[in-house]
């Protein structure tokens, strides 16, 4: 589990996190919304280390991250997988390469344990046989497949996901929501993912954190976000006619 | 001075929190064939040109009777060997792998692929920029002697092929009074100017913040800075050792 108690971060003058805390839990598909510019992503930064956030606490199975020993914190980091927007995989390694990466550098596997544990991620995330590929070769949808992997692949305990399905077409998002749902449960990982896109949310929403101007203003699941009663959340759910007239149908 | 003092964070991060000898080991090896290797052709064309045109330039300035034409020989050697190879192939090389470490690492920041590094719990600065400090300063030294060696031939080729001066004269010139001090002089500043350029260019391109746009400027600005610390470091190079 997940524990953010009272995260706050500014740039320069502007806050863009104020006093957030939320619980993030294992074997679920923990959700981050909110505008573009709301704060998401820079909260997702100060909770992966890329960030430091000024106040509060991160705790991640009850150890500190912020105020931890350096060999706490090493141990934690090691414990995350990130997907990152654009996939962020190593232009200048293969397919394989990419996910075998982490397994090269922070552990002492052999090398038949490393390829029987990266042969299993890409099976798992459906890419069985692009081994040899280079990132520039395989399309956007493939890239946050091998991004998944690559995650996964040190069996991490903790996944983060920064907007997972932009740049993809709306049945590709799909595919890659349900993987990362599927992946949580099966791993009982504690998943976290930053996003906008409605179809998520009512998809895998497990748990859900809305950010507005900088605050948290809602949390609940897929069920009862579309009767929060909370007008900013309203606006940014029903902001297309396809949710206004799943309203009304509901 | 927030940059000067942002630059000495970032070189003390290179010993921060290292990864394993072998990574290093490995990682080296591979930025030496790609930062020396890939360099020769340059520095053979450079060196070979810049001895044969010193030695034209040389003939065409000793104008007097009284001067032996030997010492014709004897400037190129001296000048290619001090200043020439070491800073010539310095600019040159901060043209080729400056700008190709600043927007290699410039890439890699505004892709994330330096955050996921740091996310995986890597030391990023060390895992990447370090391998490229040690390969330039092992690599550069070599390069250097190699240049050196190429611009004497060239001089003599100029002399072999014009009537500027005639080879026999040459060659007794190189021959006369050497002082092997230079050489050791040529290397120290071949080391300075390794670090200064693959130190000054992979900072450029480990701060780029933005896009495409920004990646470009921070490669024009890793060459245009890296000059200038050659050129100042000589300076100051020449007056501490050659005083």
């Amino acid at each position: 589990m997940i524990e953010i108690s009272n995260i706050s971060k500014s740039f320069d003058d502007r806050t863009v996190i104020k006093d957030i805390s939320a619980k993030f839990e294992p074997g679920k598909t923990n959700l981050i919304i909110g505008a573009s510019g709301s704060g998401k992503s820079v909260l997702l930064k100060n909770m992966v280390g890329l960030l430091k956030p000024e106040s509060g606490t991160i705790l991640y199975g009850g150890r500190d991250f912020i105020n931890g020993n350096r060999d706490t914190v090493t141990d934690i980091r090691r414990e995350i997988g990130m997907l990152f927007q654009g996939g962020a995989l190593f232009d200048s390694k293969n397919v394989e390469e990419n996910i075998k990466f982490p397994l090269d550098i922070l552990t002492k596997m052999s090398e038949e344990e490393k390829m029987d544990r990266v042969n299993f991620c890409l099976k798992r995330v459906q890419l069985e046989n692009t081994n040899k590929k280079m990132p520039s070769e395989i399309s956007g949808g493939m890239q946050k497949r091998v991004g998944i992997a690559r995650a996964i692949v040190n069996n991490s305990k903790y996944l983060f996901c920064d907007e997972p399905n932009s740049g993809l077409d709306p049945q590709t998002s799909i595919q890659i929501d349900r993987l990362l749902q599927e992946i949580t449960d099966e791993f009982q990982i504690t998943t976290i993912i930053v996003t906008h896109d409605m179809n998520s949310v009512m998809e895998i929403g497990e748990y859900i954190l809305y950010i507005c101007n900088s605050l948290k203003l809602w949390e609940g699941n897929n069920q009862d976000i579309i009767h929060s009663g909370v007008q900013e959340l309203d606006d940014f759910v029903f902001a297309n006619n396809m949710m206004r007239k799943f309203r009304e149908m509901s | 001075m927030r940059r000067i003092g942002q630059y000495i964070l970032f070189l003390s991060a290179l010993f921060r929190k290292p990864e394993s000898f072998r990574t290093y080991v490995r990682l080296t090896l591979d930025e030496c064939v790609y930062i020396g290797w890939n360099s020769l052709l340059l520095v053979t064309i450079t060196s070979i040109f810049i001895g044969a045109v010193t030695t034209l330039q040389t003939a065409y300035n000793i104008v007097s009777p009284l001067i032996p034409k030997s010492v014709i020989g004897l400037i190129v050697r001296e000048t290619t060997i001090a200043e020439l190879a070491p800073t010539i192939t310095a600019i040159v090389f901060a043209g080729k792998i400056g700008s190709s470490i600043a927007g290699n690492l410039g890439t890699m920041r505004i892709t994330e692929q330096i955050d996921a590094l740091e996310v995986m719990g890597i030391n990023s600065v060390s895992y990447l920029v370090l391998p490229k400090i040690l390969a330039s300063v092992i690599t550069y030294p070599i390069l250097v002697i190699f240049a050196a060696f190429l611009g004497i031939t060239g001089g003599y080729l100029a002399a072999e092929f014009t009537t500027v001066v005639s080879p026999a004269d040459f060659v007794q010139g190189l021959k006369t009074t050497f002082n092997p001090f230079i050489v050791s002089f040529a290397l120290i500043k071949s080391v300075v100017f390794a670090f200064a350029i693959s130190s000054i260019s992979s900072y450029m391109g480990y701060y780029t913040k933005g896009g495409a746009l920004e990646v470009g400027q921070a490669s024009t600005k890793a060459v245009t800075i890296s000059c200038i610390a050659i050129l100042l470091s000589d300076f100051i190079l020449a007056k501490l050792l050659l005083n």
